[in-house]
């Protein structure tokens, strides 16, 4: 045990993680006038150094695909050093039989900064699946709790949407969408037939200015970087507000261990591995509140043992790491002859999509459970590496009428992509390896996956319907011999993957894992209250997706800032009563 | 043009010209502009030097992007776009590229050997054609089951040489991609038939 000095700073908030969560957290805490000291496991975000908005691919070393051509996609040489597959010394391990990625962001932001900035309501439904359908469990709130909170975090982060009155996709509080590219014309008036339908996206990107932020300027690479910060980051939007009120004290490169238990059973500290001196340090504070992506919060609680806490700290029910989800994903490519010959336009628009597919079939009788929402992108796009395969393996040959050939294919094709909820399964759940530690010897996860048999059928309706989207709009489907990538939105953190038919994600690859730390009212069912407070421990909160009972269709980003902030104001409120 | 330093200097003087009275660390679109246009001047200077092709391999490799992907009437080809220089690069990084490109290669000298007595670049651009046209289609794997690996090392080449030329200033200029800029209003589609 460490001594305990007399002099010792004590902070009121201890916030673990910089991301989403973490930086809402920070900001509401902050601004209410408590003191805040913030762990992140990276270093801070420099944009000077970090950015590559608006270079060409001819100005990279690699023209953006990284050493040896193999960073395609989200860990490309365009993007920031936002997060990676596999980091250094910092393993995970998967059981035999299961197989889970997990994209880990160490750096001030966390993932808000590669986000798809795509920031969709959970709807009523959402919020009580097992009423709803007989499996998964309720929610301890309502969407009515949420939706003051969603209006909040619309207001303050700006996201532009349209009114449309879809069953269980709430509207929002919109700024005006942009106009759609004519790859969304084309779609658009297909999912009209097919009465899918096809509206307006809602994205967490300004076309208005906001708060010293100004508005898009419509350059399509949200995910290098925005030095106008016309997208959310939490690095850009919620940290530097934080920080001016002169209440937080951020610790980069500080990689957390434990949460330390004082002699009043309630946690008092957070000890970390300082990463740039290699060196064990500790802060104290009055309460903690988790941030560190739904399964490193597990991992830390799970790894914070005691004599009251055999199991890991704030899991006397067992529920840490359990009840671990993903989204479905499953992608389609189609090409559209009449797409070629298009002429000259800036195609870019925001950094994603202007249009997508909310689920269009919700309370019909489907031959799955829930439901899933399509994004799709592709056309003139910045030229990338990996877009012209198509073309080349479709003429063949050499020579002038090959260019030609490229140049006519330019722009002509458009991936779709499934984004669906998969229902929480005991087969799929993550614990501590009892024989791995990383490089700061602190114990790794070790996934357990397995997809439902929901799932599979939810991935199959998914082909089936791209395809018949791709037909409807004169298209042709991309077969699994012309897989070819198409060089999405340079700024699109998804990159368009074709993929064998019927083929389902792996899990954790749509970076949506979530459920770990699962809130509810009965506490031998869950972890966490109906503000996200531990039941065990009660100055311990958990801000990230951890708490989510369900992985509803709609991209978590917009429900963790809005728990995050209802959590923060119901821990202002303890304050106020001196109970924090 | 500018150089690195410069561009540093530029974005770093841009980083301090935050909106007053603004705690975000953001800059102004006007001055992002200027940052915008700034970087689009900037170039790469100097002779490139192979780093995984000696020269006869090298010497071969510009030869058949330029066959590929050739300058015509409307714009330079794969030379001007700096492919051999992408594709060197990053052959000399990854050992599935390097045993791919290395076969071709290989395969071609060989071949050309047998036949002319010569090595690929020394053979007369008739000869190169009668031995591309062979690798250069899938289905003459049909009848000929040994050149499966040959046409395999070309498509790959051939993706590799777009890829490269592809992304080039000469060959988004050649494509048509018009952005990559600033713009107060996104527009939408133009007026197109059939779309």
């Amino acid at each position: 045990m460490l001594e305990i000095s007399p002099r010792k700073k004590v902070y009121d908030v201890c916030v673990i993680g910089s991301g989403a969560g973490g930086g809402t957290a920070a900001k509401i805490l902050t601004e209410g006038g408590l003191s805040v000291v913030m762990l992140e496991a990276g270093p801070r975000l420099n944009p000077d150094k970090d950015f590559k908005e608006h270079m060409w691919p001819y100005q990279l070393a690699h023209r953006g695909v990284g050493v040896g051509g193999r960073q395609a996609g989200i860990g490309d040489e365009f993007m920031a050093p936002n997060g990676f597959w596999e980091i250094e010394g910092e393993p995970y391990t998967t059981a035999p039989g299961s197989s889970f990625r997990w994209f880990r962001s160490r750096i001030e932001g966390g993932r808000t900064n590669h986000w798809g900035r795509i920031a969709l309501r959970f709807g009523p439904a959402d919020f009580k699946p097992h009423s709803t359908d007989g499996m998964g469990d309720d929610w301890p709130i309502t969407y009515e709790e949420v939706a003051p909170y969603y209006d909040k975090v619309e207001s303050y982060i700006g996201v532009f949407g349209s009114k449309e009155n879809v069953p269980n996709a709430p509207d929002g509080i919109f700024m005006p969408p942009p106009k759609p590219r004519c790859t969304e014309t084309l779609i658009k008036k297909a999912c009209d037939r097919l009465h899918i339908t096809c509206i307006p996206s809602r994205m967490a990107i300004l076309t208005k200015p906001l708060n010293d932020r100004d508005a898009c300027h419509y350059c399509a690479q949200c995910g290098r970087g925005c030095r106008t910060a016309s997208n959310f980051s939490s690095s850009q939007v919620m940290i530097p507000p934080a920080a001016a009120t002169g209440r937080l004290t951020m610790i980069p490169n500080a990689m957390a261990r434990e949460i330390v238990l004082g002699s009043d059973g309630k946690a008092e500290a957070v000890s970390y591995v300082d990463k740039s001196t290699k060196t064990e340090q500790r802060v104290y504070a009055r309460s903690v509140v988790l941030a560190a992506s739904a399964c490193e919060s597990a991992r830390l609680l799970l790894n914070s043992r005691s004599a009251s806490f055999p199991n890991g700290l704030a899991n006397s029910s067992g529920v840490v790491g359990r009840y671990l989800t993903d989204s479905v994903g499953s992608d389609l490519a189609g090409v559209f002859p009449q797409l070629e010959g298009m002429p000259v336009h800036n195609h870019d628009g925001v950094g994603g999509m202007h249009m997508y597919m909310p689920w269009w079939l919700f309370g019909k009788k489907n031959d799955f459970l829930r439901g899933y929402h399509i994004e799709f992108g592709g056309g003139r796009d910045m030229p990338g590496v990996g877009g012209f395969q198509y073309a080349c393996d479709t003429h063949e040959g050499y020579g002038v009428s090959l260019k030609q050939a490229v140049r006519k294919s330019y722009g002509t094709i458009i991936g779709f992509s499934g984004r669906g909820e998969m229902i929480p399964n005991e087969n799929s759940y993550c614990e501590i390896d009892p024989e791995t530690k990383d490089k700061w010897g602190i114990p790794v996860l070790r996934f357990h996956w397995k997809w439902g048999e929901n799932e599979q059928k939810m991935a199959n309706h998914m082909q089936a319907t791209f395809r018949s989207i791709i037909e409807a709009a004169g298209g042709k489907v991309l077969g699994e011999e012309q897989s070819t990538p198409p060089a999405a939105s340079a700024g699109e953190s998804h990159q368009i993957q074709q993929q064998p038919a019927a083929r389902i994600s792996e899990g954790g690859e749509i970076i949506h894992e979530l459920g770990t730390v699962r809130m509810g009212d009965d506490r031998k069912k869950s972890a966490l209250n109906r503000y996200c407070q531990a039941h065990d421990v009660k100055n311990v909160f958990v801000a990230d997706a951890a708490p989510f009972v369900s992985n509803a269709d709609k991209n978590p980003t917009l429900t963790i800032m809005a728990l995050s902030w209802r959590t923060s104001e119901h821990m202002l409120d303890l304050a106020k009563k001196g109970e924090l | 043009m500018m150089d690195r330093v410069s561009r540093r200097a530029l974005l770093k003087s841009l980083s301090m010209s935050v909106a007053a009275g603004s705690v975000l660390r953001v800059i102004p679109l006007h001055a992002a502009e200027h940052a915008h246009h700034a970087i689009e001047e900037e170039q790469a200077a100097g002779a490139y030097t192979p780093k995984f092709f000696d020269a006869h391999g090298y010497k071969t490799l510009r030869s058949l992007c330029d066959t590929i992907l050739p300058a015509d009437a409307d714009a330079g080809g794969a030379l001007e776009g700096g492919a051999p220089e992408f594709i060197d690069m990053l052959t000399s990084e990854n050992t599935e590229y390097q045993e791919k490109l290395g076969g071709l290669l290989k395969w071609l000298d060989a071949t050309c050997t047998t036949r002319y007595n010569k090595t690929w670049v020394d053979s007369a651009p008739q000869q190169q054609t009668e031995i591309l046209d062979q690798i250069a289609y899938r289905k003459n794997a049909d009848s000929d089951q040994s050149l499966g690996k040959p046409i395999e090392y070309f498509s790959f080449l051939r993706n590799f040489t777009a890829d490269g030329y592809f992304t080039s200033k000469v060959g988004i200029h050649y494509l048509g991609y018009k952005g990559n800029t600033y713009l107060t209003e996104f527009p939408g589609c133009p007026p197109v038939p059939g779309v």
